[in-house]
């Protein structure tokens, strides 16, 4: 036992150890909660209101071209034997649909979420690592390999399952159809095209050539190599529809971007008038309920149309205001009360 | 060193003096006989000097088997640190939890994240642990080192003379010498001293904490032959009081030795130049090593609560898994493309079995439902809650130097919820410091005013001069007179009682500055066993060393064992009968006239509890006549004594007079003229007694009161003991804050009334029960008084302001209070009545409605039973605090034991789970400290419950969305981080630094300790509050993205780590108000986390 001095043991008499921290106790009185309620209820009224307000003038049309009904234009493409189907969808728009408008097109009890679903993809592959070509990784089972035990390039039920109807739009003026340019430029994530996706290097110059030995998914219609044989920079794995797709929905109704309507004439937006949507029928929804629609919608500085976060911010607000009514009218009562006692 | 030095050194140690130890070889030496025959049916330990096998191969060493001195306390090897470790850490069931969900995720038909990244976890948690492991084991080894290498001298054969060596070189075998105020290396049979009477001091502070010296003995009498040396003792044991063996020569005579002989492992040598002897144990056979146990594991109570709580987790976890699993067996179709998913390699799974699997897999994904991570903080929270309470300046006692001590490490919370106080009053309400304040010899009362006085004005500076006692003029006149003319009577034959009858040791100062620095003459022994057998009501106790006015040139300095008997001694040497010198043989005694007295001690029959009473039988020098003087309890003497005067009858006046008063009684007798033949017979027959083997105790306290009988009364004396400052206060605040408070003493009922009424146990206004063993007899009776009083009890209780009347000992009062607080006041056999099986429930019953309750004469057992008692039929909190040997049992037995360290020794802090050194400061230790740790901990277990629910349940409600697939929207590096990073440090600090209220509030208003009392912080239905409330704010911040996301085109962790965020601010804000007062480092902390959460997230957004 070390002894120096007469009080060796003695505690050190700081702040810290003794607990006396400079601390501020904030005490919940009725002149701190009754502005604060009304403040924040004030402030989220003030943002719900703005919300709402933006989001009204968001323009939003949508349309269901499932099928489901026997006189909607899209039935006889339900029929599974009808290859190549197409059809045409006619609607008008009363008034001009300001631009740039975006082309949703959108799918309903659609699990993109579903975690097998979502973890069936080769993360290799897709970053164009050709060792993973012919061994695919063993998430992506059952698509990894055809029947024929051949590897499949892009492997995985998310690239299998990639929505393949596409649509052109035509403004019908005086009985003929004018084509309105889809810009399908820039519509996937910045990170996604610049730096998760690669394509592979070419063989010999060739693309397809570094695809060799595997087959294309089963469910479609031609190699990933030949997405779009006009631009080199949108095809294989940086083709910009199958980088929307690879980014998986959050919710099971969800819908994903399709082109936007910048170019031309319709640079101001889409005019009033009729216009005709045809659609290139290939993706079956109905054997699992599931719905297809296209969505024309423009944006602001809120994003999409969204009336619910005004509303809710409007309901929170006036909850605020209504209970620093009711507390002002408790301490009023009580405090006064209470003086009276004092007296 | 050179040869002739050596040789000497030689024959120092191995050849004692044969004529020295020659008169008590023959008693010993049948002694051990007898101990041979036990020695054939008990496992011994024959341990020969290693000298004549030096030159031997380490194989051929007789003492081979024996374990070495170099120690190890490290638990692992450098090799086998972390298989071991990893071993240790599976026995925690949260590890098993972990490493269960880790394989799980292993599992392909069940896994739900990447299997390498879901080991993620259990391994930083491993980690820490092991890192954390190993630096203790680390410390730990490198104080093994530092000891191991410690010097030492061994005897060396070759040299002739002692090496200098390192403890780790001893072996059992070896000669050691050991120097003064050197640390002994293992443990020694004392075969050497310097000092001429073979005796040695030790101090064993470093083994029991007492700082009073043990004497120990050369063993007597062996062999000259170091080559034919051999000692025979028991097997290594724990029992530091207890050893026994014999050396053997090599004609086969036998030498027996005791624990009086054996230098421990881990004392300090003092007082003596030198010892030597042979290694019996060394290592970890040493009597100190295997008394080594670990620290003391309590669970307290938020903990018991908690751990059930947990359990309901574990209840919830599994329903929400269940439902999991049923939404799978519901809706396994979701799509052609997911439907293939469900087929393993074209083999469809059954939709009840694809439920089975998803039930584990939502085990994994839910995890984070348990709180696993609670028991680290809360291991933490409780280090540094320990820290603070250490640190705390209000508990620092100036005069001993010492600050609260908390050795048991994890029920600081409890201190929060104490309902039963049960306090030990000498010592622990009362200072224990001596102060002789009245006498009564042959019937006249001499009352020392004077003296009081000095004491009452005395500060804390000058407490040492307490024990200077002024003498009562009239008593030194009576004193003079005699003294003048007959050289003896009644009141020299008192003071002479009081001057040698005791235990005391004297040894005289040189200077002030090392006490322990004297010459070998003046240093002085007395019979060692005495220490180890003074255990009883006041148990060994703490030296207590007095300096008293010098008398000559140099200073006496006693060295009592109790504080009452350096109280006596003192109030002799007032009156000049100072006691100077006492050897085991001989004490000597200077009269007021100066000159010495020098008696030959026959005998000393020490004290013990069941005697309460000692005694010395001596030679006097002149007469040459046989005296045994006595004291003891006042009913152990009286009921003892020969012929019966008035004297007894004026003096038990006395003693009442003294109890009510609160003084400590002791009488003191004299029998004169014991024959030189009937001495010698009872001698004989003692010494039997003492070597004995069975029924020892029984025997020896045979002789005693057989020889103890027909006493001549000589007086008696009262002590005063007084309170302990502001203790009235302590006991009003700590019965403000609503606890019981209980005195159990072993002292008579009268002078802890007297004690009870001046600390505020008692109030006069108060209704007064007291049942004492003269009127109740038998258990009948006993029954029939606890039933009445019951009765009158109910109906007081029922009919406020009726007359009550109890029976009793003492009149009753009766309260004009229209609710009467009632004392109840109770003695030791009435207890044991009491607490019999058939009258335990009305017993019990009336210590409810008892607002104290005093036990008098109880013993330790006692003591320990009645707080069991009420622990278990109450169902209350209870403490226990005490300072002396004797409220072990009870500190043991209470839920939270505290130990005053003070005059009585080490023991009860030893045994205690707080140490403390004043009564007044339970007050801020239970009211301040209790009461923080209580609410800090327990809001800090349900904010654990809540957060994790509240984050665990964002995965839950998103299942609903996503087919009960497992899926997590937010990113499993996120989800570790949650709780190993994020959620980590806030309520750690919470739980360290909250302070619902200042102490000084709490220290005025006692009354808020009562929601500690009641649970208030943490019930079960806080718990499910708070489960309620982490619900609702997940259904909110999952629900409200959700509604505005949906139907968009947001991906899966754009639409989690957004929620992800709102989550985690939502938890820090939950914090934020639950807080009570910000200190700066608290919402640092929140801010600082939140701040890198909030990066962090916006990085993975990309």
């Amino acid at each position: 036992m070390k002894n120096e001095g007469e009080a060796a043991k003695r505690p050190d008499n700081t702040a810290f150890t003794q607990q006396r921290l400079p601390a501020w106790q904030p005490i919940l009185s009725a002149g701190i909660v009754i502005p604060s309620f009304l403040l924040i209820g004030l402030a989220f009224i003030g943002i719900g209101i703005g919300l709402f307000l933006t989001s009204q003038t968001i323009q939003v049309w949508e349309m269901d071209y499932t099928g489901v009904e026997k006189d909607s234009p899209c039935f006889r493409c339900t029929i599974l034997s009808n290859q190549n189907c197409t059809c045409e969808v006619i609607f008008s728009l009363s008034t001009l649909f300001t631009g740039p408008v975006f082309f949703y097109y959108g799918l309903s009890n659609y699990y993109q979420n579903f975690r097998k679903y979502g973890v069936s993809k080769d993360y290799y592959q897709l970053a164009g690592d050709t060792g993973y070509f012919k061994n695919p990784e063993a998430y992506c089972s059952p698509y990894a390999y055809d029947s024929k035990k051949n590897p499949i390039v892009p492997c995985g039920a998310i690239a299998n399952s990639i929505f393949n109807d596409t649509f052109e739009l035509y403004q019908i003026i005086n009985g003929t159809k004018k084509q309105v340019p889809l810009d399908g430029k820039g519509i996937s994530w910045w990170t996604d095209y610049n730096i998760k996706y690669r394509n592979p290097s070419p063989v010999n110059g060739s693309f397809a050539k570094s695809f060799d030995g595997t087959v294309k998914p089963i469910n479609w219609p031609k190699p990933a190599y030949e997405l779009d044989l006009t631009d080199p920079n949108n095809n294989g794995f940086l083709n910009q529809d199958f980088l929307v797709w690879m980014r998986r929905a959050a919710l099971p109704q969800f819908r994903k971007l399709y082109r936007r309507i910048t170019d031309g004439d319709y640079a101001a937006g889409l005019p009033a008038g009729n216009y005709s949507l045809k659609v290139h029928y290939n993706y079956p929804v109905l054997s699992f309920d599931g719905r297809k629609k296209v969505v024309f919608s423009n944006v602001s500085w809120m994003g999409g149309k969204n009336d619910f976060l005004g509303i809710a911010y409007l309901v929170v607000g006036s909850l605020c205001v209504i209970m620093s009514v009711v507390m002002l009218v408790v301490y009023a009562k009580f405090k006064f009360s209470d003086d009276d006692e004092a007296r | 060193c050179s040869a002739l030095t050596a040789y000497l050194h030689l024959r120092q140690v191995f050849v004692p003096t044969e004529s020295g130890q020659g008169s008590l070889t023959g008693v010993d030496s049948t002694l051990f006989s007898l101990s041979l025959s036990l020695s054939l049916s008990l496992p011994v330990r024959t341990v020969v000097s290693n000298l004549p096998f030096e030159d031997l191969k380490k194989r051929e060493q007789p003492n081979r088997r024996y374990e070495g001195n170099a120690i190890k306390t490290n638990k692992y090897r450098l090799w086998s640190f972390i298989p071991m470790n990893l071993f240790e850490q599976f026995h925690r069931m949260a590890n098993i939890y972990f490493v269960g969900l880790a394989i799980l995720n292993f599992v392909p038909v069940v896994n739900a994240f990447q299997p390498e990244v879901a080991l993620i976890p259990i391994c930083v948690i491993l980690a820490l642990t092991t890192v954390k492991d190993g630096w203790e084991d680390f410390r730990r080894y490198q104080t093994d080192q530092q000891l191991n290498n410690t010097p030492c001298f061994i005897f060396n054969r070759k040299q002739m003379c002692f090496m200098e060596r390192r403890w780790k070189d001893v072996r059992v075998g070896d000669f050691v010498r050991v120097l003064s105020n050197e640390i002994i290396p293992a443990d020694i049979l004392l075969l050497h001293t310097s000092d001429p009477d073979g005796v040695c001091h030790m101090e064993t502070a470093n083994l029991d904490g007492e700082t009073s010296l043990k004497q120990r003995k050369v063993v007597p009498g062996f062999s000259t032959l170091v080559r034919a040396l051999s000692v025979v003792c028991e097997n290594p044991n724990n029992n530091l009081n207890l050893f026994k063996g014999y050396v053997e020569r090599p004609d086969k005579r036998r030498t027996g030795f005791g624990i009086d002989s054996l230098l421990l492992r881990g004392c300090t040598v003092r007082n003596t130049d030198d010892a030597a002897g042979i290694v019996v144990y060394a290592g970890h056979e040493t009597k100190s090593m295997l008394n080594n146990s670990g620290p003391r594991y309590k669970r307290s109570k938020i903990e018991r609560k908690m751990n059930t709580d947990v359990l309901f987790c574990v209840v919830l976890l599994f329903f929400m898994c269940l439902i999991g699993a049923l939404g799978t067996v519901q809706g396994t179709s979701l799509s052609i493309i997911q439907d293939a998913l469900h087929a393993d390699n074209g083999n469809y799974i059954p939709s009840v079995l694809a439920g089975f699997y998803m039930f584990f897999t939502m085990i994994i994904l839910l995890q984070v439902m348990i709180p696993v991570s609670l028991y680290v903080s809360i291991e933490l929270v409780k280090m540094v809650q320990i820290f603070f309470i250490t640190q705390d300046v209000e508990l620092y006692d100036e005069e001993l130097d010492s600050r609260v001590q908390c050795r048991a490490l994890n029920i600081t919370e409890d201190l929060g919820q104490i309902q039963y106080i049960f306090s030990d009053k000498t010592g622990t309400l009362t200072e224990n410091k001596m102060v002789f304040r009245r006498c009564s010899i042959m019937g006249t009362e001499y009352c020392h005013e004077e003296n009081g006085a000095v004491g009452e004005f005395v500060s804390p500076y000058f407490l040492k001069q307490e024990t200077v006692v002024v003498p009562d003029r009239k008593l030194m006149l009576e004193v003079d007179r005699q003294m003048a003319s007959i050289q003896t009577g009644p009141y020299l034959d008192f003071f002479l009682a009081l001057a040698i009858c005791n235990t005391v040791l004297v040894s005289s100062v040189k200077t002030l500055a090392d006490p322990f620095s004297t010459d070998e003459d003046e240093s002085d022994g007395f019979h060692s066993s005495n220490v180890s057998d003074a255990t009883g009501q006041k148990g060994i106790s703490s030296e207590r060393k007095v300096k008293s006015s010098p008398s000559g040139s140099e200073e006496v300095c006693y060295e009592a064992h109790s504080p009452d008997e350096a109280a006596l001694i003192h109030a002799a040497k007032a009156y000049g009968f100072s006691m100077v010198e006492r050897t085991p043989h001989y004490v000597t005694v200077k009269l007021p006239n100066e000159a010495l007295l020098k008696f030959e001690v026959l005998d000393i029959l020490t004290f013990d509890s069941t005697r309460r009473r000692m005694s010395i039988i001596v030679r006097h020098p002149h007469t040459k006549e046989i005296t045994m003087y006595t004291k003891g309890a006042d009913s152990a003497v009286m009921e003892r004594l020969g012929n019966v005067f008035s004297v007894p009858v004026k003096t038990q006046k006395d003693l009442d007079m003294y109890a009510r008063n609160g003084l400590r009684t002791l009488c003191f007798a004299k029998k004169v003229e014991v024959l030189e033949q009937e001495f010698r017979a009872w001698s004989a027959v003692r010494q039997e007694a003492l070597s004995a083997m069975d029924e020892k105790e029984e025997r020896l306290m045979e002789t005693a009161n057989f020889i103890e009988s027909n006493f001549n009364l000589l007086g008696a004396t009262g002590i005063e003991d007084r309170l302990q400052e502001s203790v009235p206060e302590t006991i009003l605040a700590l019965r403000r804050a609503g606890m019981q408070l209980w005195v159990l003493t072993g002292d008579k009922p009268e002078t802890a009334i007297n004690i009870a009424y001046s600390c505020k146990l008692l109030e006069h206004e108060d209704l007064f029960l007291y049942t004492n063993a003269v009127s109740v007899i038998c258990q009948s009776v006993c029954k029939m008084r606890l039933e009445d009083t019951l009765g009158e009890l109910r109906r007081s209780t029922l009919a406020p302001g009726a007359d009550h009347q109890f029976r009793g000992y003492n009149s009753a009062f009766t309260g004009p209070l229209m609710e009467p607080s009632i004392g109840l006041v109770i003695d030791g056999p009435t207890l044991s009545m009491a607490m019999s099986d058939e009258l335990v429930e009305q017993f019990v019953e009336l210590c409810k409605h008892c607002r104290a309750v005093l036990c008098c004469r109880v013993t330790p057992l006692q003591k320990s039973a009645v707080v069991k008692l009420i622990r278990q039929k109450l169902r209350v909190m209870t403490l226990a605090v005490g300072d002396g040997a004797n409220d072990v049992n009870m500190i043991q037995a209470a839920d939270v034991g505290i130990g005053v360290s003070g005059q009585e020794g080490m023991q009860a802090v030893m045994a205690s789970d707080f140490a403390i050194t004043r009564f007044k400061h339970l007050q801020r230790l239970l009211l301040v400290h209790g009461h923080w740790c209580y609410s800090r901990l327990a809001n800090m277990v349900i904010y654990f419950f809540y957060k994790n629910v509240a984050y665990v349940n964002l995965l839950f409600w998103y299942q609903f969305f996503c087919g009960f697939s497992a899926t997590a929207m937010i990113d499993y590096w996120l989800m570790i981080f949650f709780n190993l990073f994020f959620t980590s440090a806030p309520p750690i600090m919470f739980g360290i630094m909250d302070k619902e209220v200042s102490d000084s509030t709490l220290l005025s208003l006692p009354e808020l300790y009562k929601r500690g009392q009641h649970s208030e912080g943490y019930r079960r239905s806080t718990f499910w509050i708070a489960i309620l409330d982490a619900f609702y704010q997940s259904l909110v911040c999952f629900f409200i993205p959700y509604w505005t996301y949906n139907g968009s085109d947001i991906g899966i962790f754009a639409f989690g780590t957004p929620m992800n965020t709102v989550s985690l601010f939502t938890i820090i804000l939950h914090l934020a108000i639950e807080i009570k007062s910000w200190v700066s480092l608290l919402s640092a902390s929140s801010l600082h986390k939140t701040m890198t959460k909030t990066s962090l997230s916006l990085l993975i957004n990309i």
